[in-house]
C-alpha cells in the first residue's frame, strides 16, 4: 500500500531541489527548470490527493490545469529570455541590472 | 511488499536522483536531457497514483512541448550561455552555493516535519472516503469521468484557462517577433 505520506515526501524533495536551483543558478534557463520542478512537485501533490475524489475528480482536473499553466508560463518565459539575450548578450540574471531608459 | 510499492520506490528514486543531477550538473544540455528522465519518472508516479490521463498529458505536454521549447531556446541563445557555466568550475558544494544548499536542506527538514506531524493518511475526509470504500481503484476507468467533469463541473475554469493559454501564446509570439522599422 502506497500511502499519501510517501507521495508528499517525494514531492517535498522535488520542491526543495527546485528551490535550490532557483536560488543558486546563474542561468535563466536553469532557473526556469527549477520553477518547472517546483510546479511538478505541486502537481504530484494534487494527483496524490485526487485518488480520494472519485466523483468530482478535483485533484486530477486541477493537475491538468496546472500542467497547461506551466506550458503557458514556459512559452512566455522563454520569449522573455530570448529578448533579454538579444539586448544584453547574457542570460545571467545578476548581470541584467539596467532599465531600458 | 507488493509490486506497486517496489515500483513506487524505484520511480521515486529515479525522480529524486535525476532531479539532483539536474541541479548539480555543470553542463546545461546534459541537465536538460536529465530533466526528461525526471519528467518520465513523474509520469510513472502519476500512474501509480492511479491518474493515467494526467500521466499521458504530462508526457505529451511536458516532454513533447515544454522541453523541446527549452531546448530550442537554449540553442537559439548561442554559445555565450555555455561560457557563463564554464567559468565556475567548482565542486557541487562550493562556498557561494552553501547558503542556497542550506536554505533548501532546512526547508526540506521543515516540510518533512510538517508532513509527518499532519499525518495526512488520517485526515478526516480521506478517512471518510476510505471508510466508505469510495477511493479510485486500480481497475476503474477514470478518463471518461474526467471528460464529463471537465465539460460540466469545471467548465468555467476550463474556458478561462483556454483563453489564458491563447493570450499567453499570442503574447509569446508577439515578444519574439522581429522588430521592423519603428520601435
Amino acid at each position: 500500500m502506497i500511502t499519501l505520506t510517501d507521495f508528499l515526501i517525494v514531492s517535498a524533495a522535488l520542491f526543495c531541489i527546485g528551490l535550490y536551483m532557483i536560488v543558486s543558478k546563474h542561468n535563466a534557463i536553469q532557473i526556469l527548470i527549477g520553477i518547472e520542478l517546483m510546479l511538478n512537485a505541486a502537481i504530484l501533490n494534487l494527483v496524490a490527493f485526487g485518488k480520494f475524489d472519485k466523483i468530482a475528480n478535483g485533484g486530477q482536473v486541477f493537475a491538468l490545469f496546472a500542467i497547461v499553466l506551466a506550458a503557458a508560463t514556459t512559452a512566455v518565459a522563454l520569449a522573455i529570455i530570448l529578448n533579454v539575450y538579444k539586448k544584453y548578450k547574457t542570460i545571467d540574471p545578476r548581470k541584467i541590472n539596467n532599465l531600458k531608459d | 511488499m507488493s509490486l506497486a510499492q517496489v515500483l513506487f520506490y524505484v520511480m521515486a528514486f529515479i525522480v529524486v536522483a535525476s532531479a539532483l543531477f539536474v541541479a548539480s550538473s555543470k553542463n546545461l544540455v546534459r541537465s536538460i536531457f536529465m530533466f526528461f528522465i525526471t519528467l518520465f519518472g513523474l509520469a510513472g508516479l502519476y500512474v501509480l497514483a492511479l491518474a493515467d490521463f494526467v500521466a499521458v498529458t504530462q508526457i505529451v505536454i511536458y516532454v513533447g512541448g515544454v522541453l523541446v521549447l527549452i531546448l530550442f531556446a537554449f540553442m537559439l541563445s548561442g554559445k555565450e550561455t555555455l561560457n557563463v557555466l564554464q567559468q565556475q568550475k567548482s565542486k557541487f558544494i562550493s562556498l557561494n552555493k552553501l547558503p542556497a544548499l542550506l536554505l533548501a536542506a532546512l526547508f526540506f527538514v521543515v516540510m518533512v516535519n510538517v508532513i509527518l506531524k499532519s499525518d495526512v493518511d488520517n485526515v478526516y475526509w480521506v478517512k471518510m472516503v476510505r471508510g466508505a470504500n469510495r477511493q479510485i481503484k486500480p481497475n476503474d476507468l477514470m478518463t471518461d469521468n474526467i471528460g464529463i467533469n471537465l465539460m460540466t463541473r469545471y467548465l468555467l475554469p476550463f474556458e478561462a484557462i483556454s483563453i489564458l493559454l491563447m493570450m499567453a501564446l499570442v503574447g509569446a509570439a508577439h515578444l519574439t517577433r522581429k522588430e521592423q522599422g519603428t520601435v
